[in-house]
């Protein structure tokens, strides 16, 4: 018991030091006068004394090979417990879904224009967070710039309709389209590079687009952005704000429902089952005769079209546009998702963007520590809980001893 | 005002003096990129020296420089209200941001990597991602968004008045202490126990194991190297741009890999090749092009380089292994 | 978990009916801004003004009989979050907004508070086409637009500079490409010549090479559209490369931490800025009060803020109530006495009596030239 104590202490020693410049000293240039923040590294000492505690006894558990229930992501653990209740037989989960579905469906109709608002921007990083996923959770290609195809989403919308006039229905099917266009685009060249090269390339690719809407002021309007944009017609009609958000809101469920349900059917296809080989091992998955640029390929073309979708109606809903909504802080937050959820797993990648989205919106006063937590969130379930909230299932098949049918 | 005279013309003349100028311009430009060049090669020390041990891309690195240029800014703050004379401030102000730049390194490698030793390669990588953006809003949150004001502590330096237009005191300042650190790390690297530990563990880390070489103590000073002229660069910048704000890491960070990756990633001559390679093009391109393509043409150079030759300028090309 | 999304969407549904059940006997001004993340020193200012106003006209016993509630929402200065702050406190049923602080949360935010025909009146949203469009109608400002910043600097730049080459640098920002820019376009119809135009990046590690090209330029100014991080770097650096062109900037420029940044070579630095206004009892009262309150002297957009609160309140008490038309009535018809001088608005919705004055920076303070002009 003694030397997780001691080891706590140093720990928390070594802190205070290492933190004291930045934490301790707060200058006044002004005045010329410094400040001593003394409490504040006591009180981070104190802190650091319980976390490494808590750290030290995690990875005698982790050693020990034992479930973390209590973790700092231990709520997630539960979480996951829970949801796997009503998921266990087929009837309960068809009624928890159906309740589910139908509490979504009353949402807008009885709660207010600005519920059903934040619930959008929810459900759309929903929608990102699963399109990331193909890439990242299923076939496991790190893309860092995966903003990039959501800004090509939202500016094809953007700019069809400035120039051309075409409506929100007409540029959905061609702000899909022209995302995967990119994806391919991107995704041709580096068929060859894998691991971080990859997410480097990719985070490159990322800054290049944001830098071109930014650039090109003649074309996007630079950092001016582009406003104005119409919402979705509805049968020919354009609606009010508030119905118009009404109508989006069930536009978005309706597009979050037919992703999960692509992805779902995806992940069991063929081209899914070779994206998940691909996550595995390269080597062995061309050694097996998968053609490798076609699989990375399509999971390129597959992730950045859900992108290109979301933009079209993001830009629909919030009517006005400019490159400071698609920076790498974007595309973090939303690979942190997928990270989050857990590589892989719909149900989990669901719920954390959920969390991400809604927790800051509900609790605006931490909405300060919000990228700070975002940061630690992710060391630490990379340290204890690498497959994230909800662990990604794999269809198992059986081969039946007799017949050698697939089960 | 210092409004120039209305010259006409004076065809016979102009072209010759159009010329000269231009060799004198792009002189002028060559410097800068220099000065640039070195910043982004100290930077790019550390990715390539971690990269070499331990195969990850340490994405918070940024990050270590811009708290190397803060640490420098605070202590440099505290000494000046103190009364101290300004040379004696800088060399202090320096080392402390180098100590403490190379302690969380260390840190940094102890909590959020060397847990993940042995996991699949993305997951250090995300954890790295993780640890910039932790550390970014940290400083943001103990001090402050705005830019803070740098001390300026140079003297002028009179002998440079003969290199006159090309060299301020901070851009000399700069290339001599990169050049400084630079040789420094080679003659470690080379002749130092710790150093050919360093690179025994870099070629063959089972084998380095095998020689009784310590793995894990080896991979902290690498943290710790790459650290301490992150600040190095940190403080050189701050001084020369004579403002620190928390988010400058994530720029030069970025410019710094691309650095590193361009001359070949795990190379140590190839990060400082790549460093004075893109600081000049950069240079160039503003010079001669616009700087409204400086950013865009580091991002191009860098998936133009990964795709055609991800080795790099210096780099050995490495066989697969299963 | 679906269960716990069940629980999380009956908790939203409970909260969402319980909320409008509460009596109605305040009247709410909604504050919208950058009140937490890295823009937060650019949203705090204005929120303190307006809990400072409120705070005054409650010690009064309130407008009309009622007490005034301040409703605040945060949007980080981010469009996207915008769009949640305007809905939030339009369904809290706000009287009218005191924001949005930047200029692009307040075009994502206009077309909702347009729909619930909203009253907002920005302290610090500058893009000149939110009123010279004409397209907001329920939008106001207590600022200068930018077109005027650049009207008074270009003119200054012709006429009494009488500059032949003028160089242009911006921060690719909207705030500072759309200063740069609009110089340009003045002063290119006067027959001036443009000898440089582009961006530099704030983050950057050096501004050597840009400024290198700028000496070669031989530009007699130099016009900065951005703010005054970069503005300093760009000075330091020009006067270490011995290139004294003269510096021209927007109001992003005229800051104590540009001069703190840059000491002497600040020294001939131009920047337009609202004419001084701290002879002025109501701008002492003001400034008074935040120190006493704050502790601190008051940040960017303070006054403003403050101006455009008083004008709200004026213009519900005058009016007699929160009736959206009449209120616009009664914000366009009537004078208003602020910490800016006498301000009203006029048809696009810009506060007319706004004055704006070239500063220059003599002996390391910003001093007032007689460069002026006036809004209408």
């Amino acid at each position: 018991m003694m030397r997780p104590v001691s080891k706590a202490i140093l720990a928390s020693i070594w802190f205070m030091i290492l933190t004291f410049p930045v934490m301790g000293i707060k200058l006044n240039t002004v005045e010329q006068t410094v400040e001593w923040q003394f409490d504040r590294i006591i009180l981070l000492g104190v802190a650091i004394f319980f976390l490494s505690l808590l750290w030290n006894w995690c990875f005698s558990r982790k050693g020990r090979g034992l479930p973390l229930i209590a973790l700092p992501s231990g709520m997630g653990a539960t979480l996951g417990r829970l949801c796997s209740l009503p998921l266990r037989d087929s009837r309960s989960r068809a009624v928890s879904l159906t309740v589910l579905l139908l509490v979504m469906l009353v949402m807008p109709l009885v709660s207010s224009f600005y519920q059903t608002n934040i619930m959008i921007l929810a459900l759309l990083y929903v929608m990102l967070a699963l399109g990331l996923n193909i890439a990242v959770g299923i076939a496991g290609q790190l893309v860092l710039g995966y903003v990039a195809f959501y800004a090509v989403g939202a500016y094809a919308y953007a700019l069809l309709n400035q120039f051309f006039g075409l409506g929100f229905w007409a540029c959905l099917p061609v702000g899909g389209l022209l995302a995967v266009l990119f994806g391919l685009a991107l995704g041709f060249p580096v068929l060859r590079l894998r691991g971080d090269y990859l997410a480097i390339v990719t985070l490159g690719f990322g800054e290049i687009v944001r830098l071109t809407l930014l650039n090109w002021t003649s074309l996007t309007g630079g950092s001016g952005g582009i406003k104005n944009i119409p919402g979705p017609s509805f049968f020919g009609k354009q609606l009010s704000i508030e119905d118009n958000t009404i109508f989006i809101y069930y536009l978005v469920l309706l597009a979050v429902i037919l992703t999960i349900v692509v992805i779902t059917r995806l992940k069991n296809s063929r081209v899914g089952l070779a994206l998940q080989a691909l996550r595995e091992d390269e080597i062995a998955c061309e050694a097996m005769g998968i053609d490798l640029a076609r699989v990375k390929l399509s999971a390129f073309a597959l992730s950045s079209c859900w992108a290109g979708f979301a933009g079209v109606i993001f830009a629909a809903k919030s009517t006005f546009i400019n490159p400071a909504s698609f920076t790498f802080m974007e595309s973090a937050m939303i690979l942190s998702m997928v990270v989050l959820g857990g590589m892989g797993s719909i149900v989990g990648v669901v719920i954390a963007a959920l969390i991400l989205i809604l927790a800051p919106e509900y609790l605006r006063a931490f909405s300060d520590y919000r990228m700070l937590i975002f940061g630690a969130i992710m060391v630490i379930m990379m340290i204890f809980r690498p497959q994230g909230l909800v662990t990604g299932e794999r269809r198992k098949y059986r081969i039946n001893a007799l017949k050698g049918e697939q089960a | 005002m210092a409004s120039a005279p209305f010259c006409p013309l004076r065809p016979g003349r102009t072209a010759a003096h159009k010329n000269g100028m231009d060799v004198q311009y792009f002189i002028e430009l060559f410097f800068s990129g220099l000065t640039r060049g070195s910043i982004y090669a100290l930077i790019a020390l550390g990715y390539t020296l971690v990269y070499g041990i331990i195969e990850l891309i340490n994405f918070a690195h940024g990050e270590i420089y811009m708290l190397g240029a803060f640490t420098a800014l605070l202590v440099a703050g505290v000494l000046g209200i103190m009364g101290f004379p300004a040379g004696g401030i800088l060399v202090v102000a320096a080392l402390a941001a180098i100590i403490w730049s190379a302690a969380y390194g260390f840190t940094l490698e102890k909590v959020a990597y060397k847990p993940l030793r042995g996991a699949p390669r993305l997951s250090p990588l995300i954890s790295a991602i993780g640890m910039s953006i932790f550390l970014q809003n940290y400083v943001l949150l103990a001090q402050t968004s705005e830019y803070l004001p740098f001390p300026r502590l140079l003297p002028d330096m009179e002998f440079l008045d003969y290199i006159d237009n090309i060299m301020g005191p901070s851009d000399f300042l700069i290339l001599v202490c990169s050049m400084l650190a630079m040789v420094a790390l080679t003659l470690f690297i080379r002749y130092t126990k710790m150093g050919k530990a360093m690179r025994a563990t870099a070629q063959n880390r089972k084998m380095a194991l095998l020689l009784g070489i310590n793995a894990d103590r080896i991979i902290s000073l690498t943290f710790i190297v790459g650290s301490a002229l992150a600040a190095l660069g940190g403080v050189l910048i701050a001084s020369h741009m004579g403002q620190v704000n928390f988010s400058i890491g994530f720029l030069a960070g970025l410019k710094a890999f691309t650095a590193a990756v361009l001359g070949g990633i795990g190379s140590i001559p190839g990060a400082v090749v790549g460093g004075l390679v893109l600081g000049i093009a950069e240079s160039f391109t503003t010079g001669y092009i616009s700087g409204n393509y400086e950013d865009a043409l580091a991002f191009a150079l860098l998936i133009f380089i990964l795709i055609f030759r991800p080795d790099g300028i210096l780099g050995k090309a490495k066989v697969q292994k299963v | 978990m679906k269960k716990g999304i069940s629980w999380l969407a009956a908790a939203l549904l409970t909260t969402a009916l319980a909320a409008p059940a509460l009596a109605e006997d305040t009247i709410k001004i909604g504050v919208q801004g950058a009140h937490s993340g890295d823009l937060a020193s650019y949203g705090v200012p204005s929120l303190n003004a307006a809990k400072l106003v409120i705070e005054e006209a409650n010690a009064k016993g309130g407008i009309l009989g009622k007490k005034v509630e301040l409703v605040a929402q945060d949007d980080q200065c981010k469009p996207e979050l915008a769009t949640n702050a305007a809905t939030k406190l339009i369904s809290d049923g706000v009287a009218a907004v005191m924001g949005p602080i930047c200029s692009g949360p307040t075009n994502a935010a206009l077309p909702m508070f347009e729909s619930a025909k909203l009253i907002s009146i920005s302290p610090t949203a500058t893009t000149p086409a939110l009123t010279l469009e004409g397209k907001h109608p329920y939008f106001l400002r207590t600022v200068a637009h930018d077109n005027a910043q650049a009207e008074l600097t270009s003119s200054y730049i012709k006429d009494v500079m009488k500059a032949k080459k003028v160089a242009y640098l911006h921060d690719n920002g909207e705030y500072g490409k759309g200063f740069a820019t609009q110089n340009r376009n003045i002063l290119e119809k006067a027959g001036i010549e443009t000898v440089l135009f582009e961006a530099v990046t704030p983050d950057a590690v050096d501004f050597s090479s840009v400024v290198r090209k700028l000496r070669r330029a031989k530009a007699d100014v130099l016009v900065f559209g951005g703010y005054q991080p970069t503005a300093s770097k760009l000075v330091q650096q020009m006067r270490r490369d011995r290139v004294d062109t003269p510096l021209m900037g927007p109001d992003g420029v005229k800051d104590e931490t540009f001069l703190k940044m840059t000491g002497k070579d600040s020294e001939g630095v131009l920047a337009s800025y609202p004419k001084d206004t701290s002879s002025l009892e109501m701008y002492k009262k003001a400034r008074e009060a935040h120190v006493k309150q704050f502790g601190t002297e008051p940040g960017f957009g303070f006054y403003n803020a403050y101006a455009a609160m008083q004008a709200i309140l004026k213009a519900i008490e005058t009016s007699g109530g929160t009736d959206t038309a009449k209120l616009l009535e009664a914000l366009k018809s009537n004078e208003v006495e602020t910490p800016l001088g006498k301000l009203s608005f006029n048809k696009s919705g810009d506060a007319a009596g706004l004055g704006l004055s070239v500063y220059v920076v003599k002996g390391g303070k910003f001093v007032e030239t007689d460069h002026t002009i006036t809004l209408h």
